[in-house]
């Protein structure tokens, strides 16, 4: 039975994580993810599951790797300077196609920035912050409930495609606590990687198949096999055969890239029948949504479209959302990091209006207010 | 409860003003209505003023924020300094003891109350002072049922320490009761 609790963001990515059958995690403490850390060490070790805090961040993801190299389903949480450091490794989990799950509680860089305060600022570095053309998951929930159910959807889109997901948490939301009512028994879908079915010694690891998601044997159970951060062929070693590393570079950003319909999940308010077209992810959706309804009650045609998939990006629909809007804009706590895909996306006769917030407070629904009467005007 | 309630409970460090804020959503919830609870964590959490923030509204919270609250709640004089300024026109403002005595804002509706003292006195430590405001707090605005806030002190304190908190919790409504409201 679901019963009414109070419950804080990071604390529902904690319990979305256990739900979705996480039986590792590796994790260096830092503000503001700490919470998930404090909730896994007390939660794991009664599931049977692991938890290590390791020296560092580095550390941490090279023992998640590991361990989701065996089957586990594994996890670390951090934040932005944690997230840096992570980076080499999060392209070899990429490279090494290891489901793994790397939440990053957002807060105020760049560098050591200021630890408790909030900001969107992660939002290209989970797409660019590792180096190659690798493609990533990443998702960014907006209310406490949402947190819980997308974790869980990390973890699936992880075993799915064999990649690292980034959950795209920000401190306004690990650190909210609001409603929370979930059954912890409701059957949820967990999807679990593919396993291969042919004979050992005919195993290919990373196979060429049509979906460009081969299966994945739990290293040390009888399947041997070869793992590097050296580009590789189907067996998975090393080779720089011109057209091994075309197909294998193809597939590893396809794999991901082509699957966006599956992959890419959103919320829209209006979108038909708007002017201004608000575009907004995380905590601040939460502010161009009220912002949104106080405009409507007052005439004005006004939509939002909430991205919760963050990357892959769906270009065609985002293209065919913003056709002949008066004008899109995209409040964000950042400077204009996702405004910048979006206006790359739209055509440039539609105008994209970044309204960036960088103080470290969340966006409140007055300013966004303001920018689109402005607009309108 | 058509109202939508924007609480701030503001204090120094170590009165609990956090717990307070998280009972009190905590009982919104059980009673049935949206709630939001936030906090500015940092530094000014060790000492110097500190702030907890509650919306309560029977429709979904959006902006789970407080900027301007309508409920505003000063522990000690710091606080009071730095967050009086931020109460609505016509506010309701909570005051412990001569908190803010005398530079009382205009217009905001003014209700005073010797909050650590009566845990002081009757429970023996400022510790429940929080509770206290709690039940002073619902005497005067009605936000959450008694009930409701019963389960949420039971939810959040050790079952130990649950009928001091009930007390506490009962002598702020009690002298909520008593308080004659002004305004300057």
């Amino acid at each position: 039975m679901a019963k009414v609790r109070l419950v804080q963001g990071n604390e529902a990515c904690a319990l979305g994580a256990l739900k979705a059958g996480a039986s590792f995690y590796a994790g260096y403490p830092i503000t503001p993810s700490t919470e998930i850390a404090e909730h896994m060490a007390e939660m794991m070790p009664a599931c049977g599951a692991r938890f290590v805090q390791m020296e560092d961040e580095i550390a941490s993801i090279g023992a998640v790797i590991g361990a989701a190299a065996t089957g586990a389903k594994a996890f670390t949480a951090t934040s932005g300077p944690g997230f840096s450091l992570m980076q080499e490794l999060v392209g070899y989990a990429a490279l090494t196609e290891v489901p793994c799950v790397i939440v990053d509680v957002q807060r105020m860089g760049p560098s050591t920035g200021l630890p408790t305060l909030s900001s969107q600022g992660d939002i290209q570095q989970a797409r660019w912050g590792s180096h190659g053309d690798h493609s990533v998951i990443a998702i960014a929930p907006s209310s406490v409930m949402e947190t819980y159910y997308q974790t869980i959807k990390a973890f699936n889109l992880a075993e799915k495609y064999r990649t690292p997901v980034v959950f795209l948490l920000d401190e306004e939301i690990g650190h909210l606590r609001e409603r929370f009512e979930v059954d912890p028994d409701e059957a949820v879908e967990i999807i679990d990687r593919k396993q291969p079915t042919c004979a050992p010694e005919e195993y290919l690891p990373y196979e060429n198949v049509e979906d460009g998601v081969p299966a994945m044997a739990k290293f040390g159970q009888g399947y041997r096999y070869h793992i590097t951060g050296l580009t590789h062929n189907e067996k998975g070693f090393y080779s720089s055969a011109l057209p091994v590393v075309d197909t294998f570079n193809r597939r590893l950003l396809g794999k991901i890239e082509d699957h966006v319909d599956e992959i890419f999940e959103s919320e829209e308010f209006f979108t038909d029948d708007c002017d201004v077209l608000l575009i907004a992810y995380g905590s601040v959706a939460r502010s161009a949504q009220e912002a949104m309804e106080e405009l409507r009650e007052q005439g004005l045609k006004v939509g939002l479209f909430r991205p919760i998939t963050i990357w892959p990006i769906h270009e065609e629909k985002i293209k065919a959302l913003c056709a002949g809007k008066k004008a899109v804009i995209v409040p964000e706590m950042n400077m204009a990091q996702y405004a910048r895909e979006v206006r790359r996306i739209v055509p440039s006769e539609t105008p994209v209006i970044p309204l960036s917030r960088v103080d470290s407070e969340l966006i409140i629904p007055e300013e966004v207010a303001e920018l689109v009467k402005e607009v309108l005007k | 409860m058509a109202t939508k309630w924007k609480i701030r409970l503001s204090g120094t460090g170590g009165q609990g003003v956090i717990k307070g804020a998280v009972i009190l959503a905590e009982g919104a919830l059980i009673d049935g209505s949206n709630a939001t609870q936030s906090q500015v964590y940092g530094p000014e959490s060790r000492g110097g003023s500190t702030r907890a923030e509650v919306n309560i509204s029977d429709k979904a919270i959006l902006f789970p924020k407080v900027e301007n609250p309508n409920l505003l709640l000063c522990m000690s004089p710091q606080a009071y300094e730095k967050y009086s300024k931020d109460l609505v026109p016509g506010g309701i403002l909570v005051l412990d003891g001569d908190v803010g005595a005398g530079q009382e804002i205009p217009g905001a509706k003014v209700y005073r109350c010797p909050i650590t003292e009566i845990a002081r006195e009757n429970l023996g430590s400022d510790l429940s002072a929080n509770v206290v405001a709690l039940g002073v707090l619902n005497g005067i605005a009605n936000m959450v049922s008694r009930d409701a806030m019963i389960e949420s002190l039971e939810r959040n304190f050790k079952a130990k320490i649950v009928p001091a908190n009930i007390k506490a919790y009962d002598l702020g409504l009690e002298a909520a009761a008593k308080i004659e409201p002004y305004t300057v």
